[in-house]
């Protein structure tokens, strides 16, 4: 079989927000650098989002500023987040997004004509920087106008499959292009992974296919340290009618623009759960009571709950939420004008992952960096709405700016030549080999177990039997096998691969929630429902040991002294 | 439920036909409900590009009974009932594989479009009114239907002249900033191929985004081009105009 290959100083894995602004700032400080993605560039799940990049500018709100931006991430995290990075993220937040204006970004603005910012769950002051519901698109855009003119290349529908390494360092990947079948190498000075997340795991999910857990399963693959896998946010509103758009994604702008949720019985059932802050809770808190009113027998015909802007002026809902109001109207024939949507619960983000070093993005392995989803440590126990944006703008130029220190340092790459004979074999394992496991009914039973199982509430008996399918899913997925063997655009082949990604990513959730044995943020347990003070103060982290198993470790969560203040002043104010 | 039949084309850059798989059609159900359905239960193998499902991405473009659509947001009840519905791939773009084609030709386009320019002496105040007159280029999705619907691409195949009325909206995005100082008018015109729109506005009728785009895109550029071409300092003037009205900030 031959070979493409390439040789750059970074090779950055996926072409979202955090990976786009990671190539950005590796070519601007001279690395040759190539960024190769899964789909069609600007196409990566960052264009779904859509409430806005969360920076605490003092436009709207003049007295906000870093240190309550970074309360709002400490309090939303519920303390688990990793405290430099919380730093970090709410000090340089405002000059990422200035800088993405300056590259050709274009926001709402207030009377004044500076940015415009509008309020959202769990941040004290109105702060997100948006423009109508589409913010995503328009950032992912602008990055991708910046990085086509940065010298990067551009390798766009190939899968990496592998990373490869040389010793303890990671010195390139394998994959291969998704249009031909055909193979290719990278040998690389430094990666950094940015692939996102692992929603397709769950069946109902506001994620699109490609959030299979890739970097996260390429990483611990090679022996990184993953962080905080039992975090999986469920956005309180995805769609749940009609049947095809289950789980599409209702922005949180609808209740940042003033959207009421109520029950069957009409009641605003929020004041019963938050009645502080309402609709505007945080995510954990809003996904839990529509979970529970729809439980206790008080949802909505199609098992969701009312979320209503039909008060506010027709004007206001058309300029502010516009592809709300298109996707209702166009999908499921309400007009939100005048009716309320119908809306429950949607597996949407992972705090967890790659455990990273906060100020450069670097991995616990040599070589290898990670932002965006892929990386851990930021939101903690729960991530608050419009952090996501932020985080991949500030922690993706670090990383970039990390790998391209250490490509500078690194000695030229050597590929060996057996791990791509590995790497080729498992490829045509899955193209030809004797299996008989269709890769289609494994992600199916997948999605159902974790679903059902290892969803918004969990309890030791549900996490055991989860824990139980997916070591039987492990023991068949040596038998995956592409229903068919061609190798053009294959779509049976490549979910191979992404099962295989998303059983890893699954097992760590699974074993992390079953190990905490405590309520925090997006975990809840049954069996366990209040806070427990040792789980406080430590973050689970994951990693694969010698003999292959699955390795779990409570470590001490990351704090900074000089911090210490700014987290008591707000524990204090929370108490009162 | 309802049965329909799919017509879908399967083939690749050497040829293809339709071939017909029959569904249980569900209630809402769109075309790339559909046509994952079919992937997922008869024809494993069936190519299909698609991402967020949500009308947000633009990958999922294909010819749904003759017209460029994009399959996530075309609901199968609202096409006629009782007849076969088609899903081809785009024809202004060379097929890969089923419904897939190779749409790379935009990305090389995009490249030579010289990016946003500020201004040295930019004061990043912008007024609302600006923004809204650039949103409307900037919904754009980048799903390609208005390329492959243009004859001049589609049917006369002149992609070594023409830019295509996507990035004729991405260039008067670009133009429209009040803050951009680059100048993109002999590039539209000698290598973007402006003067060859003949504004048949099929591009405006497509686009999934509601972008009015030979009203407010193409239109705009031929006027300021002559501008600039004829009347130097036209675009001087313009220019000035609009810094000037960036001043009220009114919303809305």
């Amino acid at each position: 079989m031959s070979i493409e290959r390439h040789q750059y100083d970074v090779v950055v894995v996926g072409a979202g927000g955090a990976g786009l602004r990671a190539a950005i700032a590796c070519a601007q400080e001279g690395a040759d650098t190539a960024l190769v993605c899964k789909s069609l560039l600007g196409k990566a799940h960052t264009v779904m989002a859509e409430g806005g990049i969360a920076a605490a500018l003092g436009n709207v709100a003049a007295e906000d500023n870093w240190q309550v931006h970074f309360q709002d991430t400490m309090f939303g995290g519920k303390y688990l987040n990793n405290w430099h990075m919380a730093e970090l993220h709410a000090k340089e937040a405002p000059d990422r997004v200035h800088e993405l204006e300056q590259w050709g970004g274009v926001f709402d603005r207030t009377p004044e004509r500076k940015l415009s910012q509008r309020a959202f769950g769990g941040h004290t002051h109105r702060r997100l920087v948006h423009i109508g519901d589409r913010t995503g698109l328009e950032l992912i855009r602008t990055l991708q106008d910046k990085a086509v003119h940065a010298g990067i290349d551009v390798f766009m529908e190939c899968t990496v499959t592998r990373l490869l390494t040389d010793g303890d360092r990671v010195c390139g990947a394998f994959g291969y292009r998704r249009a031909t079948g055909a193979p290719f190498t990278f040998a690389a000075r430094a990666l950094v992974l940015a692939t996102g997340g692992g929603g397709k795991c769950w069946r109902i999910t506001s994620n699109s296919w490609e959030c299979t857990g890739d970097g996260h399963a390429l990483a611990y693959a090679v022996g990184a340290e993953l962080v905080d896998m039992e975090f999986v946010q469920f956005h309180p509103t995805g769609m749940v009618w009609p049947p095809g758009v289950i789980g599409l994604l209702v922005t949180e702008a609808v209740r940042g623009e003033g959207g009421i949720l109520r029950n069957s019985t009409g009641e605003r059932f929020m004041e019963r759960y938050d009645p502080k802050r309402l609709e505007l809770s945080t995510r954990d808190v809003v996904a839990r009571a529509i979970f529970t009113e729809v439980k206790e027998g008080r949802g909505t015909p199609h098992g969701g709950v009312f979320l209503d802007v039909s008060h506010l002026p027709e004007q206001t809902v058309r300029r502010k939420l516009p592809s709300m109001y298109d996707q209702f109207m166009e999908l499921a024939g309400v007009d939100i004008t005048r009716e309320p949507m119908e809306v429950g619960p949607t597996c949407h983000y992972f705090m967890g992952g790659i455990r990273v070093d906060a100020e450069t993005g670097a991995s616990s392995v040599p070589g290898l960096f990670a932002t965006g989803e892929c990386s851990g440590g930021m939101n903690g126990a729960n991530r608050l709405g419009g952090n996501s944006l932020s985080d991949l703008l500030v922690f993706g130029r670090r990383a970039g700016l990390g790998a391209a220190a250490d490509a500078g340092r690194a000695a030229e790459p050597r590929i060996a030549e057996e791990q791509i004979e590995d790497a080729t074999t498992e490829m045509t394992r899955y193209l030809s080999g004797p299996g008989d496991e269709d890769p289609y009914r494994m992600h199916s039973e997948l999605m159902a177990t974790m679903q059902d199982d290892v969803g918004i509430f969990r309890d030791e008996v549900n996490l055991n039997a989860a824990v139980a399918d997916l070591d039987d899913f492990q023991r068949r997925a040596a038998r995956l096998r592409s229903p068919s063997s061609g190798t053009a655009f294959n779509p049976g082949w490549h979910l191979c691969y992404d099962v295989r990604n998303m059983l890893v990513v699954s097992q760590a959730v699974a074993h992390a929630a079953l190990m905490r044995h405590e309520s925090r943020g997006a975990h809840s347990r049954l069996d366990y429902p209040g806070y427990d003070d040792y789980w406080g103060e430590h973050n689970i982290v994951i990693s694969k040991g010698a003999d292959g198993s699955i390795q779990l470790e409570p470590r001490p969560v990351n704090k900074a002294l000089a911090l210490r203040a700014l987290v008591e002043q707000r524990q204090e104010a929370e108490r009162a | 439920m309802s049965a329909r039949t799919l017509k879908l084309w399967r083939g690749d850059g050497r040829g293809g036909e339709l071939v017909a798989y029959e569904i249980e059609a569900g209630t809402g159900m769109v075309v790339l409900d559909a046509v994952l359905l079919i992937q997922r239960t008869q024809a494993k193998d069936l190519a299909v590009r698609w991402n967020c499902k949500a009308a947000k991405c633009g990958s999922c473009s294909a010819e749904i009974n003759g017209l460029p659509r994009l399959m996530c947001k075309t609901r199968l009840d609202h096409l006629p009932e009782g007849e076969p519905i088609t899903v081809e791939p785009l024809k202004a773009f060379p097929v890969i594989r089923d419904l897939v084609t190779d749409v790379s030709w935009n990305y090389e386009v995009n490249k030579r479009i010289p990016p946003f320019t500020p201004a040295p002496e930019a004061d990043w105040l912008i007024g609302q009114e600006d923004v809204d007159r650039m949103a409307e280029y900037r919904k754009c999705i980048e799903c390609f239907l208005c390329q492959d619907v243009c004859h001049i691409l589609r049917d006369h195949r002149l992609h070594d002249r023409y830019f295509g009325p996507r990035f004729l909206v991405r260039i008067a995005s670009l133009e429209t900033h009040p803050l951009d100082s680059a100048d993109r008018a002999d590039l539209v015109v000698d290598e973007g191929g402006l003067g060859l729109c003949n504004i048949t506005k099929c591009c405006t009728e497509v686009c999934p985004e509601g972008i009015h785009i030979t009203d407010n895109a193409i239109i705009p550029l031929k006027e300021r081009v002559v501008d600039r071409r004829y009347d130097p300092l036209a675009k001087l003037t313009r220019r000035i105009r609009r810094r000037g009205s960036t001043g009220t900030g009114d919303r809305g």
